[in-house]
């Protein structure tokens, strides 16, 4: 038993664990961020009085909701970067990355807007009339009245929109990132007895990521919500 | 206030008004087509107008031995999954209900535990650690591996679903279900899980658009679906460019097809239960946490 934990121990001297679980904490970092802008521009498109903002920002909506993101990566990488010749970067592994950060916003910018859409359902009718009422245009009363009061009410949507993209991140294995699922596939390959081991360290180290960001949406949510 | 909503941000418009919208109209349609002749442009320079990078999409050699083939592991590997996760659902989520501290003690930690972990890394860890095992063919390891972690991971959704979907359900429910004389399990079997059910229909087909979505997760580890089949096709004849926007097309029709009923049942089935039809959150990325309880 002491000889597994020992073969298990000597892993982390040949693979860098924390390095590889930092890749997919940038890539979360700017992702979020990414998708957090792209995600409220859509949605003001969606709540908009121009026709043809709405009509672009359903379908982009409901085209990137339902396509898996495994396409999504793949065909930037295999599609756009060796078809189309489009590098991000003259470094190769920063390239990737970069590739892996904006599949990752055009993802979720889809999941961001529903989630800021389903805030604004939050607010009542009222404030909205009273925001015309005192004269306020659609730009202003959206930013003055409506945002700060839906992006309260979505806290909660947003925090799961987090959550999985914390989670999905592992999928830009798929565009040739070396994050930790990569790195897991590797271990385990080198050291087949070691897999049950292998894989509760990652699954742990997940674990610790998410279920803080799990509790700090509820808080947040709780905090920040809107009392009427 | 989902569609008026959009109507009371702003007023219905004068003369001027109506102008500026439609000046802007025309210059989003103006930016969509800058847009799209910047990406044509692209497309050109590369060479992948040709026309029979196109045409051979359409072939039915491409879709016999490609595309057909891969839809069909695709659909194959979500069917099985869909169904072992509902199984799997249904038995943590009444066991997250169960009046036994220690069985729901336990299905809590399987359930937090199997929604915290990406569905990718169980994936890859099934799919190596099936193959150690030697209990089913090499062959058919990836496939295992994919139903497994599917049906791990959104089980454990579905097993969220059916505890928020009870605890959605008025309070009177139980309350009657036991002053008629049943028993707490009777009254769960009987009076509870059947409304919360229905109630949870449109997010439970939500949930299998997730499971369709992430059987494309194989491609990773070399399952043949759609993705890997497209992705073959491409590499053979040199447009892969266009198999896997064709892979992307086909995965958007399957899974709006039934995003549309899930929205359609789900005002359907309003007058059906006392619980809430429409999804509590908007309809989850490929792994979410349903509702902070």
């Amino acid at each position: 038993m002491s000889s597994y934990f020992a073969d298990f121990a000597s892993l982390f001297q040949q693979f860098d664990v924390a390095a590889a679980f930092w890749v997919n904490i940038k890539l979360t970092f700017f992702a979020a961020i990414g998708s957090m802008v792209l995600g409220s521009v859509l949605a003001l498109m969606r709540i908009s009085p121009i026709a043809s903002l709405r009509w672009m920002g359903a379908a982009y909506v409901n085209t990137i909701r339902n396509t898996p993101l495994t396409i999504i990566l793949v065909f930037l990488v295999l599609g756009v970067w060796s078809q189309l010749q489009i590098n991000l970067s003259a470094d190769f592994n920063q390239n990737f990355f970069r590739y892996a950060v904006i599949g990752l916003t055009v993802y979720h910018a889809a999941f961001v807007c529903e989630a800021i859409r389903s805030g604004v359902n939050t607010v009542p009718v009222g404030q909205a009339e009273a925001a015309r009422a005192i004269g306020l245009g659609f730009l202003p009363s959206a930013r003055m009245i409506i945002f700060p009061q839906a992006l309260r009410g979505a806290i909660t949507p947003l925090g799961n929109t987090l959550i999985a993209l914390t989670k999905n991140t592992t999928v830009a294995a798929a565009a040739s990132v070396t994050e930790i699922s990569a790195l897991m596939k590797t271990m385990i390959e080198f050291r087949p007895d070691v897999i049950i081991a292998v894989f509760l360290t990652v699954a742990v180290g997940f674990v610790l990521i998410v279920v803080p960001v799990g509790l700090l949406t509820t808080w947040a949510s709780r905090k920040f919500a809107v009392v009427r | 206030m989902a569609s008026n909503a959009q109507n009371v941000l702003f007023d219905v418009q004068g003369p001027r008004g109506r102008v500026i919208t439609l000046v802007l109209n025309v210059v989003g349609l103006l930016l969509v087509a800058a847009l799209a002749w910047v990406v044509l442009g692209k497309l050109a320079d590369q060479g992948q107008l040709e026309a029979t990078k196109w045409t051979q999409l359409f072939t039915a050699r491409s879709w016999e031995n490609f595309f057909l083939p891969g839809i069909l592991s695709t659909l194959k590997a979500a069917g099985l999954a869909v169904v072992l996760s509902v199984v799997f659902g249904l038995v943590f989520g009444v066991g997250r209900l169960s009046s036994l501290a220690v069985v729901r003690a336990v299905s809590t930690v399987v359930v937090e535990f199997f929604r915290a972990v990406p569905v990718l890394v169980m994936m890859i860890f099934f799919y190596l650690g099936i193959g150690r095992t030697g209990i089913v063919q090499p062959t058919e390891t990836p496939f295992w591996a994919v139903v497994l972690a599917l049906m791990f991971y959104n089980g454990s959704v579905i097993a969220e679903l059916i505890r928020s979907g009870v605890h959605g359900l008025p309070r009177g429910q139980r309350e009657a279900g036991l002053v008629v004389g049943l028993t707490e399990s009777q009254t769960l079997r009987s009076i509870l899980l059947p409304q919360a059910l229905t109630a949870m229909l449109p997010s439970l087909l939500s949930q299998f658009v997730v499971i369709l979505k992430d059987t494309a997760l194989g491609y990773i580890i070399t399952y043949p679906e759609l993705l890997a089949s497209a992705r073959r096709l491409g590499s053979g004849d040199g447009n892969i460019l266009q198999t896997l926007l064709m892979a992307a097309v086909i995965f958007v029709v399957i899974n709006f097809a039934l995003t549309s009923l899930a929205q359609w049942l789900s005002g359907f089935l309003s007058y059906r239960t006392s619980g809430r039809t429409k999804p509590t959150v908007a309809p989850a990325p490929a792994a979410v946490a349903p509702a902070a309880r």
